[in-house]
């Protein structure tokens, strides 16, 4: 058996992304910029695609420029609201410690320039709330980001109030939508989101392509110069094909919302309760407020890479926030920031599924999970210690 | 996965000598649980030999492996033959490691050598702490 359970790291493109894309390969391939009859049928793909994205986000065809993704969205919307404001004098951003690391790391290069940076903690939960972002703010914070889901742990963050909070204060409000878009509703005018940064391979769209939103009224920074293409912002002929199956697979996916959501919410809850009855687990980030296909466990006394090599085996894709999977010494931020220490979460473990995923995967999942856990546990020094009472478990 | 060479899955999907000795005469324990690896070796000596060898690793693939590739490499050997066992001669035994796990063999030897001097101190042996470095004062973990 072979199943994908790592959505949240990259979808399978949908058939209708796919056959969106093919026409501008090889029929309509004009530079958009070009005048002939070739580059305009391009240029006209190009103004749908913008109309029909800005109508699911509820925001005008003007406000959206596409990127290569949304590591370049979130870092363009950050160095956008630096700049701005700087010239103000306001050098104070609001931000998230469980952040992804466009965010966090464009962050950190700003830091540097001379930019002081407030990130949040974030609750048991894995939530940050509106008063905690209110009480962040000071007079001279030029801009607040909070991601809109977590890519780890799945938990969906207040946005609507926060984006209420922040447009009182009168300070700009971007938030890293990657793994919402396209699972969740967004409306960036009634959530008070003055920018969203979304990437189309999430969705079941192409990989290399994303959507910075940016509120009218915003002058964006450009990141690359050269050409006028996006109204100057963001130079480089349009990778067409990519827009055109991005916004395919958004349609595609917002049509679905709903009905996605039901069915995953069910075998997200039956993979929760299975994989929490192995003892000594515990579930990462809110039961309910998380995103219909996102399940992160940690299991006690084993380790997430060798756990994610067994489960490939056993033809399980999955992921973990262990220092082994990161490439780096330290587990996860993001389950660090949720207060799990490293030795837990070293034994972390993320299924994301999608709507394809079936009731009778989530069964082998969970027999997986638990054969796998339970051998390495049995070759595990640890988990002897905290079985023969040596050591207390953390986990309960 | 073309992460690891086939050896190293080899050793991680079998791994060879799993377990604990009852009463055994060293027993190693290298690594922390906060950087995600710990090792433990198990000896069994008779005669200046190892007779017998077993371990525990909590651990990435290549930890596992390593330290199963190390029990094999020592077990039926003299003990001056185990104190020479390398982290390069382990990882050259899976076929390499990609680079950022070499700290992987070096816990290998780390804990063969540590299951060692612990028998020589039960033992009473005199040894030249040359021998065996803290593995506290390892740089491959900095917490």
């Amino acid at each position: 058996m072979k199943i994908y359970a790592d959505n949240a790291a990259t979808t399978k493109m949908s058939r209708t992304a796919i056959e969106a894309m093919l026409p501008y390969m090889s029929e309509i391939y004009g530079n958009p910029s070009s005048l002939h009859s070739e580059g305009q049928a391009a240029a006209e793909a190009l103004s749908d695609a913008r109309e029909r994205i800005a109508k699911r986000l509820g925001c005008t065809a003007r406000e959206i420029i596409f990127t290569s993704g949304g590591s370049e969205a979130d870092n363009q919307a950050i160095i956008t609201a630096a700049k701005m404001g700087e010239k103000k004098g306001k050098k104070h951003i609001v931000s998230t410690a469980f952040e992804h690391h466009a965010v966090l790391h464009a962050l950190e290069a700003l830091e540097k320039q001379g930019f002081e940076v407030t990130l949040l903690d974030i609750h048991d939960n894995g939530i940050v709330t509106a008063d905690d972002v209110k009480n962040a703010i000071r007079p001279d914070t030029c801009l607040v980001t909070v991601m809109y889901a977590n890519n780890e742990i799945g938990t969906v963050q207040p946005i609507g109030e926060i984006g209420a909070v922040c447009r009182e204060a009168g300070v700009l409000f971007h938030t890293d939508a990657v793994q919402a878009a396209g699972h969740l509703e967004i409306d960036v005018i009634k959530e008070n989101i003055d920018m969203l940064s979304l990437s189309a391979h999430k969705f079941h769209g192409p990989k290399g392509i994303g959507v910075l939103y940016a509120k009218k009224g915003i002058i964006l920074q450009n990141l690359i110069y050269g050409g006028a293409q996006e109204r100057g912002k963001r130079a480089g002929t349009e990778n067409i094909p990519a827009i055109m199956g991005m916004a395919a697979a958004f349609d595609e996916a917002c049509d679905k919302i709903e009905a996605n959501s039901a069915k995953l919410c069910k075998l997200r809850d039956r993979l929760i309760e299975g994989l929490l009855s192995i003892p000594h687990s515990i579930l990462n980030g809110d039961a309910e407020k998380r995103l219909p296909g996102n399940v992160n466990v940690c299991f006690e006394g084993i380790e997430g890479e060798s756990l994610l090599l067994l489960l490939d085996d056993k033809g399980v894709a999955a992921s973990s926030g262990s220092a082994c999977t990161s490439g780096s010494l330290d587990p996860s931020h993001v389950l660090l920031a949720l207060g799990r220490p490293h030795e837990v979460a070293h034994g972390s473990l993320r299924l994301s599924l999608c709507e394809e995923n079936t009731a009778e995967e989530v069964e082998y999942i969970i027999e997986a999970v638990r054969d796998v856990v339970s051998l390495l546990r049995g070759m595990s020094p640890v988990w002897r210690d905290l079985e023969s009472g040596k050591k207390e478990f953390i986990l309960k | 996965m073309a992460l690891y060479s086939e050896k190293v899955m080899d050793h991680f999907r079998n791994p060879r000598n799993v377990g604990v000795i009852e009463n055994a005469d060293g027993v190693g324990e290298v690594g922390n649980a906060k950087c995600g690896d710990i090792m433990k070796i198990y000896l069994k000596i008779e005669n200046d030999v190892i007779v017998d060898v077993k371990f525990e690793t909590f651990g990435c693939g290549s930890a596992i492996a390593s330290s199963s590739m190390a029990t094999e490499m020592i077990k039926g050997k003299p003990i001056s033959e185990a104190l020479g066992l390398t982290n390069k001669a382990v990882t050259e035994a899976l076929d390499g490691l990609p680079a950022q796990k070499i700290h992987c063999s070096v816990l290998a030897e780390e804990a063969v050598k540590s299951a060692v001097k612990d028998y020589y101190d039960k033992n009473g042996i005199i040894y030249d702490c040359k021998l065996f470095h803290d593995c506290a004062t390892c740089e491959h973990c900095h917490h």
